[in-house]
């Protein structure tokens, strides 16, 4: 039995190796302490798929998405400045991540600065693996017969119109999924987007996070699936605020998938 | 025939003509006051989003029952307006319903056709009435509303529901004129809707109904001619302008944000990297973002003057749903609102731009601003492709990289960023970390 193994491009370009597909992990992914748990299980699919893959490792940056949605262009541009410098020093091709705005500023706004790759969301990625017949799921896994409700991140739903492939992704575990009201092009946001994830919200009524997650309740669902950290943040704490985190919990795509994996 | 008429409807005809044109030269040139901004790439692509979403009302059907209300009053106003052509001809020619002997039966058909798109768009507006006023719809009755944006609907309503009232008693009067052998009136086949208005006048001399029905002839025609003047000092423009401002969608993936080649040079230059061809370099580097609507693109400020203020876009936004201030839709009509205000201010000889004043804060606050989560709801609402969050970002800019204005926190992720290359406070040395613990797992 080995080990799973996390190559870095660094590592791979020593040994004249070229990735097919670099992870981008993200700063939730790298730092949070939740998320860093979706990161472990993407990499676990990744590697017991065989997936070519590599990581930045510590030469990854921010994306810059937090700071160009506060208004700071300049940082924005530092950062992608030198994350583009770094991936097409390695020559990269493709990327996959886990989180949506990554995906979405290194697929839409990376090109203007000079880095053009394929960028595809794990989710993405992981029905193409699924349909590919490179992911076996059991179906008879913990989450078999269950009904899980999908909520729509806004950067991979409106801002790239990818609405199918977490669905599909969730339907291939055999379980029941149940619509919120407001789905698809009309989804509630979390609340985090747009840099509100880095301050407080303006006075109002109540927080973002809330409306939605009782939503999501309402759909009687025992679990909420989501493909963004920041949503995983907003979701998981909405359901603290709700007393409701015994019952129903927040999990990323990545691992119902690895959970079903049994790894 | 007196000819006085005729020289009558001419000469209302050119006054009319005269103010339309100037309204519209006033718009154009509001309008223009944004940047230059050229978008024709794809026009494929654009002349398909303005059939669909336009021409087509696409979007409009994301509601069911507000779309198929305003479909009769659109269907109504695009088909009635061939009777109007008739109308204008009749004016100046001094003829009456000039088409029907050229058309013979198809004529009443026609007719007959207006008739049911008339009293469609009669009930319509009766049913929008009620729904602003009586059912009060919680969009129409939000704070940005209050006053003359109210009253404007209102107006708008009001003046189509008597025009189309106007109709109906112009062929009811003219139809018992005509079966009561006056030749100067032409007996048509059965008129459905207008018959019912007929008993209503019966009993009326000859006098009294040429009266009515000439009144409400003329009553019509102009009211259409003051109506298309009204349009343009109102939030009814989208019935013109909603078909340019499709043209002009963004194509682009929603979530991209427009780059700043100006800052591009300026960070290629701090990160040692070669400036390409120097002939990309603006001439002259103006404001960073959006302080006032000469900041923003003229497409920004078109989708201002074409907004009609339905507020789809503030019912689908997460701030104002949770009761945050911000609303897109107060967004779109403060941009309107000073666009005409700096116009009419240049229009007098004023100061124009420089009357000390600015779209952001005379009209929109940062509160507002901060609020938006970028989630593009209030984009994918749009009925016809306004874009409030390209403002917004704009705007953001602006108080990020003019003013150094961001609220503290965003100051301290800005911070995060700059000494450790993460949102939050974290060495960078730790980022690999996280494979520390699965690199020693095995593989099941």
């Amino acid at each position: 039995m080995s080990t799973y193994t996390v190559p870095t491009m660094a590592e791979m370009a020593a040994n004249a190796q070229l990735p097919e597909v670099l992870f981008w992990v993200g700063c939730a992914g790298s730092f949070d302490e939740r998320y860093k748990a979706v990161t472990q299980a993407f990499v676990k699919i990744l590697n017991k798929v065989g997936v070519s893959f590599a990581v930045l490792g510590p030469e990854e940056a921010c994306s810059g998405d937090p700071a160009r949605r506060a208004g700071n262009e300049f940082l924005f541009q530092m950062q992608a400045g030198a994350n583009i410098q770094v991936m097409n020093g390695y020559k990269v091709k493709k990327v996959v991540t886990a989180c949506p705005h990554c995906f979405n500023t290194i697929k839409n706004e990376y090109p203007a600065l000079g880095g053009n790759y394929e960028v595809v969301h794990h989710s993405e990625f992981l029905q193409q693996l699924i349909n590919e017949g490179k992911v076996r799921l059991q179906g008879g896994g913990e989450f078999k017969g269950k009904k899980i409700t999908f909520h729509d991140s806004c950067y991979l739903g409106r801002a790239n119109e990818v609405y199918e492939a977490p669905r599909e992704v969730i339907k291939a575990l055999d379980v029941e999924l149940v619509e919120m009201k407001r789905c698809r092009t009309k989804g509630l946001c979390c609340g985090a987007g747009g840099a509100q994830m880095f301050k407080e919200p303006e006075a109002g009524q109540k927080d973002i996070n809330i409306e939605r997650t009782e939503e999501a309740l309402a759909t009687g669902a025992q679990a909420i699936a989501v493909g963004c950290p920041f949503c995983l943040t907003m979701m998981t704490d909405g359901v603290k605020n709700k007393n409701k985190e015994a019952e129903v919990k927040v999990y990323d795509l990545a691992e119902m998938i690895a959970k079903d994996m049994g790894i | 025939m007196s000819i006085l008429p005729q020289l009558a409807f001419v000469l209302i005809l050119g006054v009319a003509g005269f103010f339309l044109s100037k309204r519209i030269q006033f718009l154009r040139r509001n309008i223009l006051l944004g940047k230059a901004e050229t978008r024709n790439d794809q026009p494929k692509n654009r002349w398909k989003a303005m059939l669909l979403i336009a021409l087509g009302q696409q979007k409009m059907f994301k509601r069911l029952v507000p779309a198929f209300l305003h479909l009769l009053i659109y269907v109504g106003f695009l088909v009635i307006n061939l009777e109007v052509l008739e109308f204008v001809l009749d004016g100046i020619l001094g003829t009456h319903r000039l088409f029907a002997p050229f058309l013979g039966g198809v004529y009443t058909v026609a007719i007959n056709v207006f008739e049911f798109l008339a009293v469609a768009v009669l009930v319509s507006c009766v049913a929008f009435l009620v729904r602003r006023n009586v059912m009060r719809v919680e969009r129409f009755t939000k704070l940005e509303l209050k006053g003359w944006p109210a009253m404007d609907a209102n107006v708008i309503l009001v003046i189509e529901i008597i025009l189309m009232f106007a109709i109906l008693t112009m062929n009811a009067t003219d139809q018992i004129l005509a079966s009561r052998g006056d030749t100067r009136y032409l007996a048509l086949d059965p008129l459905f809707f207008s018959s019912f208005f007929q008993p209503l006048f019966e009993g009326f001399s000859r006098g009294a109904l040429v009266a009515i029905e000439r009144f409400t002839w003329w009553f019509h025609i102009v009211g259409i001619l003051v109506f298309s003047v009204y349009v343009t000092y109102s939030k009814h423009l989208h019935i013109f302008l909603a078909f340019p401002n499709t043209w002009y969608s963004n194509l682009k993936p929603k979530g991209e944000m427009e780059n700043m080649p100006v800052v591009t040079n300026e960070v290629n230059i701090m990160l040692g990297i070669p400036i390409e061809s120097p002939s990309n370099a603006p001439v002259e580097i103006g404001r960073f973002g959006a302080k006032d609507i000469n900041d923003l693109n003229w497409i920004n400020v078109l989708n201002a003057y074409s907004c009609t203020e339905c507020g789809r876009c503030t019912s689908e936004c997460p701030a104002n749903l949770t009761g945050k201030k911000l609303s897109p839709r107060k967004i779109m009509m403060d941009v309107r609102d000073r666009a005409e205000e700096v116009g009419k201010s240049i229009d007098v000889g004023g100061l124009g731009l420089a009357d000390g004043k600015s779209l952001l804060g005379d009209y929109i606050t940062k509160e507002e601003i901060n609020a938006c989560t970028s989630c593009n709801a209030c984009v994918e609402a749009c009925p016809i492709n306004i874009d409030p969050l390209s403002i917004i970002l704009q705007m953001r800019r602006y108080v990020a990289m003019e003013e150094s204005g961001t609220p503290a926190q965003w100051n301290a992720m800005f911070q995060n960023m700059e000494t450790s290359f993460s949102p939050w406070k974290f060495s960078p040395s730790d980022r690999f970390n996280w494979a520390d613990q699965v690199k020693e797992e095995e593989m099941k």
